[in-house]
């Protein structure tokens, strides 16, 4: 039931337009692989050509020990779960789920056997003769995930199965998955634009932008230690510093911060600082480094957030606890600590900026 | 000019309801001159010679061999257009070629083409000195004067009917059913009856009693390839006409009115079996 994925120098054009643009990587087997990346990045074109839904212009696909490139999507005992569910709307719930079993010709009996298992563990047990269109949006994809896992696919494919649905269900569906994925253990590949999805449910998260592999590692990882200025700014959120580096340092104005010990001396650059690695102190000058202005605070419910103007006229986040607000009120003079900051050279940093903007 | 407000005579709502209704009187009144009435008139005329009228056109052998002959022809262009036009439907919805719009616009051809100059490029590609007829007439396959032509030209007449009932239907629809079934291991052919052709239904089904409504209907371009042998080449429609002609005008009326009752019944019966599986489907 645990096949690893592995994917080669996988490239796909549509006419003029490169989608995929050489992408290597291996789903390792029984874990939880998450494609993240903006639309337009490739990621469902990736997992589309994994499924064989789409032909490689070139590259190679590897299931287990087995290539997978030249076989037909029949072939290839993926499970599939798309993001508009796709369930057959003539079809009740255990028709929808008893599909793979019946188009392979498996006997009546066995097929009721394993469709009764599949609502069980979709906790759907009493909606089998139901019809899609009078399911709710969690309920319709928990279907198609039963459909997807009732033929025991070697590998699951998830083409942002949360996508359709509103931010609770979301959030309830994502902690299933979670749990179904430990019971189950079948490699799955998960593609994804929400990097919360992708940081809790994933072992490994793939970063995919433009079409290319941005970053592979752990969660942990791409968030501790993004690789690109595109990941700095992808995920999680980030003010970007522009400046110079000196000293294994970014300078701007009269302030510099840290993390530029890889960059050229003189280079332009862009320093990468995480809201929660911005440390406010309030009235005189008790701590930090760097003197701003509370331009506007915005809560976010036990948390605040405070947007700083520093004096050379650049912004910087910060996300504070409510309760150390105190004396950080609009238009106070405060100063500033950086915990940590990320720098990359500047010519890097374009669209990642944009990207953390938006 | 007075610059005076003039206050409206009528509120808003009471003129969106005057409209409103004007609307539904037009429509209901054009209905029913244009469809209705007719429809009464010639139930009126066809019932009105009694029982007898109708034993003495319905033994007819002429009638008979009319409405047989309409049958077949009706059966053979259901089932081949119904066929070749879900082929058309799938490639114009699916598929992107160049000439694709061309195609679906030749599609349409039939619709904006009267029967008549159906029934004279008939004639002529198979009537003396036409393009195909040496080919046929040297092995003995008489085309002109005979069934092939007139199924031929029936055909011709109905291929809009399937296609555009179905292709809107297809492109509503989408592919992801059908990937989806792919993923799960169903095979083109398994996919295609499973899933495609349960989704169209409806729309064929429909684009079906439409063309069987035309072909039954026929008349103009048959008439021109049949030549109107009675007891051969004569279809019920084409018996109509005769029967006017010769002053047959109760027998007339009674086929015509059959004929009516079976366009009608096909509409009718489908609306009716679409409706029952809805209301099953949403209880």
């Amino acid at each position: 039931m645990s096949t690893p994925i592995r994917v080669e120098g996988l490239s796909k054009r549509f006419g003029e337009f490169e989608a995929v643009k050489g992408v290597t990587f291996t789903a390792e087997a029984g874990s939880i692989t998450a494609l993240l990346g903006p639309s337009g990045s490739g990621k469902s074109t990736v997992l589309r050509v994994i499924a064989g839904l789409d032909a490689p212009t070139s590259g190679r696909i590897w299931m287990g020990d087995e290539e997978q490139t030249f076989k037909t999507v029949q072939e290839r005992r993926v499970g599939f779960v798309f993001q508009h569910y796709s369930l057959f709307r003539h079809m009740n719930v255990a028709q929808n789920i008893a599909f793979g079993l019946s188009v392979r010709k498996v006997p009546k009996h066995d097929q009721r056997k394993r469709v009764d298992e599949l609502l069980e563990l979709v906790q759907l047990s009493g909606f089998r003769d139901r019809y899609p269109d009078q399911l709710s949006g969690g309920q319709r994809q928990r279907v198609a995930l039963a459909r997807a896992l009732a033929p025991r696919p070697e590998v699951l494919l998830l083409d942002e199965p949360f996508g359709a649905l509103d931010a609770r269900v979301r959030q309830d569906l994502r902690r299933w998955l979670d749990d179904l994925h430990r019971e189950l253990g079948v490699t799955s590949l998960l593609v994804t634009h929400d990097q919360d999805e992708a940081l809790e449910l994933a072992n490994r998260v793939v970063v995919m932008h433009e079409g290319s592999i941005e970053q592979v590692g752990s969660p942990n990882e791409i968030y501790n230690d993004p690789a690109t200025a595109f990941v700095a700014g992808f995920v999680g959120s980030a003010s970007v510093l522009h400046g110079h580096v000196v000293e294994g340092h970014v300078q701007f104005g009269e302030h510099r911060v840290g993390g530029a010990g890889h960059l050229e001396e003189g280079t332009e650059a862009r320093a990468f600082v995480r809201p929660h690695d911005v440390r406010v102190f309030a009235g005189d000058r008790t701590g930090g480094s760097l003197e701003a202005t509370v331009e506007r605070i915005t809560t976010l419910g036990w948390l605040s957030r405070v947007m700083l103007r520093l004096p050379d006229g650049q912004v910087l986040t910060a996300e504070l606890p409510n309760d150390e607000l105190e004396g950080v009120e609009l238009g106070a003079r405060v100063w500033v600590d950086l915990r940590r900051a990320r720098a990359f050279q500047a010519r890097d940093a374009v669209t990642a900026a944009i990207v953390a903007d938006g | 000019m007075s610059t005076e407000l003039r206050t409206p005579r009528l509120s808003g709502s009471a003129r969106r309801l005057l409209v409103h209704g004007g609307f539904t009187a037009i429509a209901i009144l054009y209905v029913a001159v244009l469809v209705v009435a007719p429809l009464i008139g010639i139930a009126w005329a066809a019932l009105r010679g009694g029982l007898s009228t109708w034993t003495a056109t319905l033994s007819q052998p002429d009638v008979v061999h009319a409405y047989v002959l309409t049958g077949i022809i009706t059966a053979i262009t259901v089932v081949v257009s119904s066929v070749l036009g879900v082929v058309v439907a799938l490639v114009v919805a699916r598929d992107r070629f160049p000439g694709r719009s061309l195609m679906s616009a030749f599609v349409d051809l039939p619709l904006a083409v009267s029967p008549v100059i159906v029934g004279v490029m008939a004639v002529l590609l198979f009537g003396r000195g036409g393009w195909f007829e040496p080919w046929f007439s040297a092995r003995g396959i008489q085309i002109l004067f005979a069934l092939p032509s007139m199924v031929l030209v029936t055909m011709f007449i109905c291929i809009p009917f399937v296609i555009r009932e179905v292709v809107p239907v297809l492109q509503e629809l989408g592919v992801s059913e059908e990937e989806a079934a792919s993923t799960l291991g169903a095979s083109s052919w398994q996919t295609f009856l499973r899933v495609t052709l349960k989704n169209i239904r409806w729309g064929l089904l429909y684009g079906i009693a439409l063309t069987t409504a035309r072909a039954i209907g026929e008349i103009g371009a048959v008439l021109i390839v049949s030549g109107s042998i009675t007891g051969k080449t004569e279809t019920a429609t084409l018996y109509i006409l005769r029967a006017f002609d010769q002053n047959h005008d109760a027998s007339g009326y009674v086929v015509a009115l059959t004929l009516a009752l079976v366009s009608i019944a096909l509409l009718v019966g489908i609306e009716v079996f679409k409706r029952r599986e809805e209301r099953k489907l949403r209880t």
